[in-house]
């Protein structure tokens, strides 16, 4: 499992390769605070490369969101696979994200 | 519980790092077992990752010196996985922990969807002592 993080134009995007889950969220926390610390402002994290996530790796989606809009910042999501989607819909978390269906789309809405 | 055949039975320390190389091995036996795709790849990891950091976390509290005995078992018909996640803790009421985490005031929090999730995604979830708290995961094919 691992975390990249690149820039494409003013856009933060990371991809999540393994899993979200309570051994590595802190990591993904920190590296993206980090960015934002550094005046960072629009975030995607791609799950095109992930298997699945548990509730503290939903948590720490959450807690980025927040963070980042109240920096004036917003956090989107891409990639979403069949599990993935489901594990949203059960959490009503689909209702807070703006999810795309694919990176280049997610990139065209901010 | 009627006669089952142990598939796994290990014991792990207290540290949430341990909790992939579980998942990977009873995600095998669901393989095995030919549960659903989505149960081998989205049900079982998740309910069974968060019985385990329940286990570790609240039950054990990252004591190094305390373990995690995970124990898989499957039904003589070979359509049901038994997965017991025992830590050394006092344990707890689940359905008093429980929270709805799709309420309105729970959505935007930042935690609580764990066991939530662990009854969403599983066909029934026990808990009970065993010589230790006992979270007791059953997942049926079909």
């Amino acid at each position: 499992m691992s975390f990249t993080i690149r820039k494409q134009g003013e856009i933060v995007v990371v991809d999540v390769e393994g899993q979200l889950i309570v051994g590595n969220r802190q990591e993904l926390k920190q590296k993206v605070l980090d960015e934002l610390e550094k005046g960072e402002k629009r975030f995607l994290i791609d799950f095109s490369q992930t298997g699945y996530i548990d509730s503290s790796g939903l948590g720490v989606l959450v807690s980025l969101s927040k963070k980042i809009r109240e920096q004036g910042g917003e956090l989107r999501l891409a990639n979403l696979n069949d599990d993935l989607k489901t594990l949203f819909e059960l959490t009503k978390l689909d209702t807070l994200f703006q999810i795309s269906d694919s990176r280049e789309r997610a990139l065209e809405s901010f | 519980m009627a006669k089952m055949r142990v598939a796994l039975d290990l014991e792990i320390a207290s540290d949430v790092h341990e909790i992939e190389r579980v998942v990977e091995l009873v995600q095998k036996e669901c393989r095995q077992l030919k549960l659903e795709p989505e149960k081998c790849s989205l049900n079982v990891p998740v309910a069974l990752t968060e019985a385990l950091s329940n286990a570790i976390l609240r039950g054990n509290r990252e004591d190094v010196s305390k373990h995690v005995r995970v124990k898989a078992s499957v039904n003589k018909a070979g359509d049901m996985l038994v997965v017991d996640v025992t830590d050394e803790g006092e344990g707890f009421d689940l359905s008093a922990s429980t929270r709805n985490c799709t309420a309105p005031e729970n959505v935007l929090a930042e935690d609580g969807r764990g066991l939530y999730l662990m009854q969403c995604l599983v066909s029934r979830v026990e808990q009970f002592a065993n010589g230790g708290n006992t979270v007791r995961l059953t997942v049926q094919r079909g």
